[in-house]
């Protein structure tokens, strides 16, 4: 198919989320970014029990609770209100972070300004104006036994943001272990971009040349197929 | 050991000009609200205690609480993981004016920090930050191949702190996310200030459920009715 057009048939952020929501393993503790991250959730296959974590100290949160029902004693990290599933728990900062650093989570997803091939991350500020903030992304970079991405495969104007070096600020060094992209799966092993599945109707040609270091493969690539209705 | 203090003004009477305060809560679920205005009540009618340097997860949000500390002029820095809210205007002003300054601390180091002032440990080892800029300037070292930013402790002069319920004797427990920092500052700081929606006898919290055992807090008020910062934000209030 050579008229695949990179800006309209790429996936959704819907469809990105879902397809990193695939991953989820049954029985894990999941940490998810503020924002495009949280959309994972609602993507989670049924029949796996995954357990959700938020840095101010709430394991077992559920869904959203229905508008006017809100107890604002009960948020997340994005300080969105939130309900509890059985077997939730509440701790402090140092407990949570504990759990962050201390390698117990088994991923944490997040979003991305650029991602090198290096599994290095900016996330956090894109220049030196403004007012920086950084929460809990530098930590939650460390410590998760995965830590997976999920961001559209390139810039509004369509520049990479797979890169073999980021130009932004750095969140984290060497930390990142998979990508979701709008085109692609690709997983970072030995410094390298592995390739993992694309969309059916893009080719290689195209989609390296979108992408800022070089694209490798090992073994099969598989067609990244993602419900079209979500 | 009666630790009640009977109002709020009371209990923030003696912060002085350029006090380090730690205050508790995330956004706006464990925000010590009345202490954060009865200091505010302080300044405006006396002129003190101000160049305050405050220390939270954020920088406030609308016009009340640490917001309306930094609005009206009492504070010097802030020390904080997350200034950039969505209502953050107060903060975001005065910093791009030049008006207050801000050191930028990774949520997990900050809480960490904290915990490490609260428990005599003046230096520790984290991954979070390396290679970033906010690891600048700080002594590095390899740990089993991987690579750790050595961190400080940070004190404070006071904690102004909120719980759910309170005994004379200072223990405490929280409300569901409302824990947070809270914990973490009463023991951090030289004098903990804690505000409780139910203050009772020694005895009336369950031993078992005690979050904070009283060693860790030196003053204690009952605020029955606790206002929340976030229902105050929607709802517009400017203090």
């Amino acid at each position: 198919m050579s008229d695949f057009n990179i800006m309209e048939d790429k996936l959704s952020n819907a469809q990105i989320a879902w397809r990193a929501a695939q991953d989820i393993e049954d029985g894990s503790y999941v940490n998810l970014g503020i924002g495009f991250p949280e959309m994972i959730a609602k993507f989670q296959p049924e029949g796996r029990d995954v357990t959700y974590h938020t840095e101010n100290g709430v394991l077992g949160f559920g869904k959203a609770p229905a508008e006017g029902e809100e107890d604002w004693d009960l948020i997340n990290a994005g300080k969105k209100a939130i309900t509890l599933n059985p077997g939730a728990s509440f701790f402090h900062h140092a407990d949570s972070f504990s759990m962050v650093r201390g390698g117990h989570l088994d991923l944490a997803v997040l979003g991305a300004y650029q991602v090198a091939q290096n599994g290095d991350l900016a996330n956090w500020r894109v220049g030196s104006k403004g007012v920086p903030a950084v929460g809990g992304a530098m930590d939650l970079v460390h410590g998760a036994k995965r830590v997976a991405v999920v961001t559209d495969h390139v810039t509004k104007d369509g520049g990479p943001k797979l890169v073999k070096t980021c130009t932004f600020p750095l969140t984290g060094v060497g930390c990142v272990t998979r990508i979701y992209t709008s085109l692609a799966v690709i997983d970072i092993e030995g410094g390298k971009f592995i390739l993992r599945e694309k969309l059916p109707g893009l080719t290689m040609e195209a989609l390296q040349a979108v992408t800022g270091a070089t694209l490798h493969t090992d073994g099969d690539v598989l067609d990244l197929i993602v419900p079209e209705d979500l | 050991m009666d630790k009640t203090i009977s109002t709020v003004a009371e209990a923030v009477a003696d912060i002085p000009d350029g006090a380090q305060v730690m205050i508790g809560g995330f956004g706006g679920s464990g925000a010590p609200i009345e202490l954060i205005h009865a200091l505010i009540n302080r300044f405006r009618a006396t002129g003190s205690p101000k160049n305050i340097t405050v220390i939270n997860n954020n920088a406030g949000n609308g016009y009340i609480g640490i917001a309306a500390m930094i609005k009206a002029g009492m504070v010097k820095k802030m020390i904080c993981s997350f200034p950039r809210s969505s209502n953050a205007e107060a903060f975001n002003e005065k910093f791009l004016a030049g008006e207050i300054e801000l050191e930028l601390v990774p949520q997990g180091t900050l809480a960490e920090r904290i915990r490490a002032a609260g428990a005599g440990i003046p230096a520790f080892y984290t991954p979070t930050s390396f290679g970033t800029e906010l690891a600048e300037g700080k002594p590095t070292e390899e740990f089993d191949g991987k690579m750790y930013v050595r961190e400080r402790w940070l004190k404070a002069d006071f904690a102004l702190i909120k719980g759910q319920q309170g005994d004379t004797v200072g223990n405490m427990t929280y409300r569901m996310a409302g824990r947070n920092f809270n914990p973490l500052m009463a023991m951090a700081a030289a004098k903990t200030i804690a505000q409780v929606s139910e203050l009772g006898e020694p005895g009336s919290i369950d031993p078992q459920q005690v979050i904070t055992p009283g060693i860790f807090v030196d003053a204690i008020v009952e605020v029955a009715q606790p206002q929340q910062e976030e229902v105050l934000v929607r709802t517009g209030v400017v203090y």
